[in-house]
Parts: C-alpha cells; sequence; structure tokens
C-alpha cells in the first residue's frame, strides 16, 4: 500500500516492513472505539427485554393463612407463578421426617423446607422441575401421588408430604420460594424487608 | 458497476469463492459500497447526508421494532403503555426519545441531502429516476412520521390525525367520504389508532426497499459531485472503500453526537408538551400545530384564506399537495445543461432565496396565527411556487454559466498539494496522485 513517495516523505508514518504504521494504530483504535460505541447503543436495546419495574413491583405478595386447617392447603400466585401454601398434619410431618435422607434423589430435611418452630408450614412453588406443570394435590380432592404429596399430571412426578421428588422424571424438589412470617398468621412471598 | 476501471470482486478465502459462485451477495456488496464503486474524489461534506439518512432509517427501525414490544395500540392503553415504557420498562425512556428524536434527526439530514440535490442539479440528467425515487422515499417518510406521531395518543396525536385527515374532507363530494373510510369512523377512534400501528409499522420497510432503489439508480452513472463535470478518467475517482467509508464514517460519529447531546438533555425541545396530556375528544389544545419538519406545508395549506370558484381550504390543500409534487418535474424544469450551483451565479443566488423562502414558511407554520405573520405566509407561499415554475425556468434560459474545470481533477489541483504535505515540508510532486493510488 505504502507507495514510494509516501514513504520517502514521512518518517513515523509509514514504516518497517512488517512494522505497525502509526497508520495501523489510528486505525485499530478508531474502529475500537466506534466498536465500542456500537456494544454501548446496542445495551439500551438488550436490557429493555428484563422485566419492568411493573413487574419487580410485583416481586412479594403476602398472604393469609390463618384460614387454612391442617391438611389443607391454598394456591396463590406470585410473580404470576402459582405458589402452594400447606398446612401439614402431624402425620404428615412425621412422614416426611421418617425418610432417611440418602433415599432421595434431592436430599433435603422437612427443616431445611420450612422456618423454624413453623415446621407445619411448607410453601413451595406450584412448578413442577420437570417441564413447569402445576402438580396436584393443593386442590380438595386432587390426586395427591403414591408419597401423599403432590403429583405431576404431566409426565408422573410424585412429591412426598415435603413436597420432596419422589419418582418420575423431575429431578429436583419443588421450589421453597424466598419467604418470610411478618405475623404469625400473614406471610410475605418473595424478597424483601417486609413490613 | 459504473466504470470501466471500477475495481471486480475477487474472492480470496476460498469458502467466499464458494459463496460467490451460488450467492454473490458479498459481490453485490463490494461492488455498491465497497471498493468496488468509483466515487468522484471532490465529494464535500454535503455528500455524507445520503448515509446519514440511511443511519438514522436503521436507528428508527431498530428502536421502533423494540417500542411494538412494549406498545399497545388501543385507545384506552396506548397513552399509558408509552408512559410504562418511559417509567417502567428497562432503557424505556432512552429508546422512546431516541426513536422521537431519531424522527427529527432523520428529517434534517434528509432536509439537507433534498437542499444538497438542489444546490448541486442532481435531479438533472441522468438521475432524475434517482431524484424521484427520493422523493417518494420523502413522501413516504411523511405518511410515516405522522402516523407515528399519533400512536401515543396524547392531545397533539389526537388533533394532528383529525387535521390530517380533514385535509381530506377539502375536496368536494368525495371527500367527506373518503376521510370516514381512512378512520375507520367519525373522528380519530380504536380503528384509525390499529390501522396507523399496523401502516407504520409497515412503511419503514416500503422506504427500505424504495432505498434499494434509489441507490441502484445512482450508481448506473455514479455519484455526482460538487463541481457537477462527468467523471473522465480513473484520477477523477476514488473507490468508496476506504476513501468514502472513512469520511462517512468519522462524520456519522461526529453527526450522532449532536443527535445524542439532543437526545440525552433536550429529548423534548423537538415535541410539544401538550402531547404528555392524554387524548380528549372533546377539547382541542389551544395552539395545534405539527412536527416542525411539517411546518412550511402546514404554513402553505394556512396561506389560502378566500374563496375563489373552489372553497378557501380546498385551494390550502391542493398547494400543499403540488408544493411537493411539483417537485417531480424539476428535471424539466430546469434547463440548464449545467449542473452545479456553483457555476451558476444566477441560480445560485436564487437558490439561497428559496432556502431563505422555506425557512421563514417554516417559522410560519409553527407560529400562532396573528393577521401580519398570515401576510408573510402568503408572499412567501407565492414565492416557493414563482420559485419553482417562473424564476428556475426563466434563469435556466438566459443565466450565463461560469467556466467549468475541464475535469474533477483539474477543479481540486489548485493548492491541495501543499495542504497534503506533512506540515514544514515542502508539497511534493504528484503526492496527491500517488495517494490516491491505492
Amino acid at each position: 500500500m505504502a507507495t514510494e513517495a509516501q514513504s520517502a516523505a514521512g518518517s513515523q508514518d509509514t514504516a518497517t516492513e512488517g512494522g505497525v504504521r502509526r497508520r495501523d494504530f489510528l486505525n485499530v483504535a478508531a474502529v475500537s472505539f466506534a466498536g465500542v460505541g456500537a456494544v454501548a447503543a446496542v445495551a439500551p436495546l438488550l436490557v429493555q427485554m428484563a422485566p419492568p419495574a411493573d413487574v419487580l413491583a410485583l416481586a412479594t405478595t403476602e398472604v393469609d393463612i390463618s384460614k387454612i386447617q391442617p391438611g389443607q392447603a391454598i394456591k396463590t400466585s406470585w410473580r404470576k407463578q402459582p405458589v402452594f401454601i400447606r398446612n401439614l398434619t402431624p402425620a404428615e410431618i412425621k412422614a416426611a421426617n421418617a425418610v432417611p435422607l440418602s433415599e432421595l434423589r434431592d436430599p433435603q430435611s422437612l427443616a431445611d423446607r420450612t422456618k423454624p418452630g413453623k415446621a407445619n408450614w411448607l410453601i413451595t412453588l406450584g412448578v413442577c422441575t420437570h417441564l413447569g406443570c402445576v402438580p396436584l394435590g393443593a386442590g380438595e380432592g386432587e390426586n395427591r401421588g403414591p408419597y401423599g404429596g403432590y403429583f405431576c399430571p404431566c409426565h408422573g412426578s410424585a412429591y412426598d408430604t415435603a413436597a420432596r421428588i419422589r419418582s418420575g422424571p423431575a429431578p429436583l424438589n419443588l421450589q421453597v420460594p424466598e419467604y418470610s412470617f411478618i405475623s404469625p398468621t400473614t406471610v410475605q412471598i418473595g424478597g424483601g424487608k417486609g413490613k | 458497476m459504473s466504470f470501466s476501471w471500477a475495481k471486480a470482486y475477487e474472492p480470496k478465502h476460498p469458502f467466499m469463492r464458494w459463496m460467490d459462485e451460488r450467492l454473490p451477495l458479498p459481490r453485490l456488496v463490494y461492488g455498491a459500497i465497497g471498493g468496488g464503486y468509483p466515487v468522484p474524489r471532490n465529494l464535500n461534506y454535503w455528500w455524507n447526508f445520503g448515509v446519514l439518512a440511511g443511519i438514522f432509517l436503521t436507528i428508527q427501525i431498530v428502536t421502533g421494532i423494540v417500542l411494538a414490544m412494549w406498545y399497545f395500540a388501543s385507545a384506552d392503553h396506548a397513552f399509558t403503555s408509552v408512559e410504562h415504557i418511559m417509567r417502567d420498562v428497562n432503557a424505556g425512556w432512552l429508546i422512546r426519545y431516541a426513536h422521537m428524536n431519531g424522527a427529527s434527526f432523520f428529517f434534517i439530514v434528509t432536509y439537507i441531502h433534498i437542499f444538497r440535490g438542489l444546490f448541486y442539479g442532481s435531479y438533472k440528467a441522468p438521475r432524475e429516476l434517482v431524484w424521484m425515487l427520493g422523493l417518494v422515499i420523502y413522501l413516504l417518510m411523511m405518511a410515516t412520521a405522522f402516523m407515528g406521531y399519533v400512536l401515543p395518543w396524547g392531545q397533539m396525536s389526537y388533533w394532528g390525525a383529525q387535521v390530517i385527515t380533514g385535509f381530506f374532507s377539502a375536496f368536494p363530494l368525495v371527500g367527506e367520504p373518503i376521510r370516514v373510510w381512512l378512520l375507520g369512523g367519525y373522528a380519530p377512534d380504536q380503528a384509525a389508532l390499529s390501522r396507523f400501528f399496523s401502516l407504520h409499522y409497515l412503511l419503514p420497510f416500503v422506504i427500505a426497499a424504495v432505498v434499494v432503489l434509489h441507490i441502484w439508480a445512482l450508481h448506473i452513472p455514479g455519484s455526482g459531485n460538487p463541481t457537477g463535470v462527468d467523471v473522465k478518467d480513473e484520477r477523477d475517482t476514488l473507490p468508496f472503500h476506504p476513501f468514502y467509508t472513512a469520511k462517512d464514517g468519522w462524520f456519522a460519529a461526529a453527526f450522532l453526537g449532536l443527535y445524542a447531546i439532543v437526545t440525552y438533555y433536550a429529548p423534548n425541545y423537538l415535541g410539544h408538551p401538550d402531547n404528555y396530556i392524554p387524548a380528549n375528544p372533546l377539547a382541542t389544545p389551544a395552539h395545534i400545530v405539527p412536527e416542525w419538519y411539517f411546518w412550511p406545508f402546514y404554513a402553505i395549506l394556512r396561506s389560502f384564506t378566500v374563496d375563489f370558484i373552489f372553497p378557501a381550504k380546498l385551494w390550502g390543500v391542493l398547494a400543499m399537495f403540488l408544493s411537493i409534487l411539483l417537485l417531480f418535474f424539476l428535471p424539466w424544469l430546469d434547463k440548464s445543461p449545467v449542473r452545479s450551483g456553483s457555476y451558476r451565479p444566477v441560480f445560485k443566488r436564487f437558490f439561497w432565496l428559496l432556502v431563505a423562502d422555506v425557512v421563514i414558511l417554516g417559522y410560519i407554520g409553527g407560529a400562532p396565527i396573528s393577521p401580519a405573520r398570515v401576510a408573510i405566509g402568503q408572499i412567501a407561499a407565492a414565492y416557493y411556487f414563482l420559485h419553482f415554475l417562473v424564476i428556475l425556468p426563466l434563469v435556466s434560459r438566459f443565466e450565463t454559466p461560469l467556466p467549468l474545470p475541464a475535469s474533477i481533477t483539474d477543479s481540486v489541483l489548485h493548492g491541495e498539494k501543499a495542504e497534503a504535505a506533512p506540515a514544514g515540508q515542502k508539497p511534493r510532486h504528484g503526492s496527491v496522485a500517488t495517494a490516491a493510488a491505492e
């Protein structure tokens, strides 16, 4: 590219064979700068896909649990996902604690999945960890499966009384969302400080 | 490929050779905006605005696609969905402001591009179709911009839709039925909003298609240049890449800087506060004007105040449409064989008078009506038509142009050698020519 006239005229502008000329540096610098600008310009186009502020504002849900009798469960909704809140009976608690952890696909004790002193309150997402169906068992008279917890009708995953996976294709226990008791009868599902 | 010395595409990588034999897309790009398109070497900065218009079309399409992901074309929810974009969606404020101001900047660069064409005679043979396709793009832009401005469904959106569609009601007998048909109702409502949204999404892609034709038609004779003298041999041209990609690249960066400053620091400067009030079909804003890029035409529309055979309203609408349609006949109104205004002493003066006239029309179109302003607008509107229909044909017949340079290369060789030499050194013989040789 460098002609004789140019190489004769410029001392630093042109350079030795195979060396980096000042112009090469300018080229790389200018194109890199434009590249950084292009990436910066693309960023808002990508972040706009993330949940907007009004969706994030729904990230916590308060639920009154005073009406749930032992043995009953309710379905509620958090971030547009179903949540199961179950008041376990003493027999269900006992059944859950009787299972050795080594037998479990996703080893967790009931205590790991509940709050201290609130072992009867089992709060999980109602989303099967296989492919996202809503398992049966929270509603009155629904099939609770061979382990007495929840049963997913889509591909036959069965969960026990602590909502742990016991058989079927699902890999993990029903997920326990972040939650806290903000009063003895009110639960806040989702992060944040509460009241 | 317009000139015999245009470099042919030679794929080097085996994959590119394989590709070239099957789908020669890289060959097309190389010939259109690569090293295979020879461009006159003397282009000045006014020639940068075509590429910039393409950049702004791209920005509008990209930001518009994103906005359509969040926008609801619903008379009940359109306004709130726009506010939702502004307040809740991540970077939504930036994307919407970029789209709003992108429209204004698209028009700024297009107007500069059009006046560049007017001054340098870019509409003359053999580029008449380039000019006319450009006007088609401009008309499509105006339709797209108008419908886009309706979408936020604020007060100005709503009443803009009411007024613009009202133009059609000026035509006797068929006018009112046409207006109702366009709106899908007796006033702008859901039906109008939905169809405007649909067309607002469609038209930019139609524009992109006409841009392809515009560039295709341009590349048959090749780009014009500030002297208006035809390219004679290889010394008159430079390959588009890297010479004009570099120049267009740096100028685009500089101009986009201006766009960014307005978008970030004065995003509503070019808009109307009234459009942040939700549409109210029962109350018209006190001072209703279109966006700034329509002001000159709005002034022409308002200049007709007296009924003469037909109602004044019809004259206003006809004049407004004609003010653009007559530009299609420009190649035959200006018969001067000299293209560039630089060599046309009389034409040059009238050109700048026209620029001033359009600026005055723009001011009048955007300002509240007063008797004095109407009078000024009438004079300015009359002059606009006078310029194209009387002055231009007469000037092109009687003017004595200045002597043209023998060639493009000749025209640039007056001191540039000294400028091109490194600081403090004497110009070297032939340095310009050697810099051009690859």
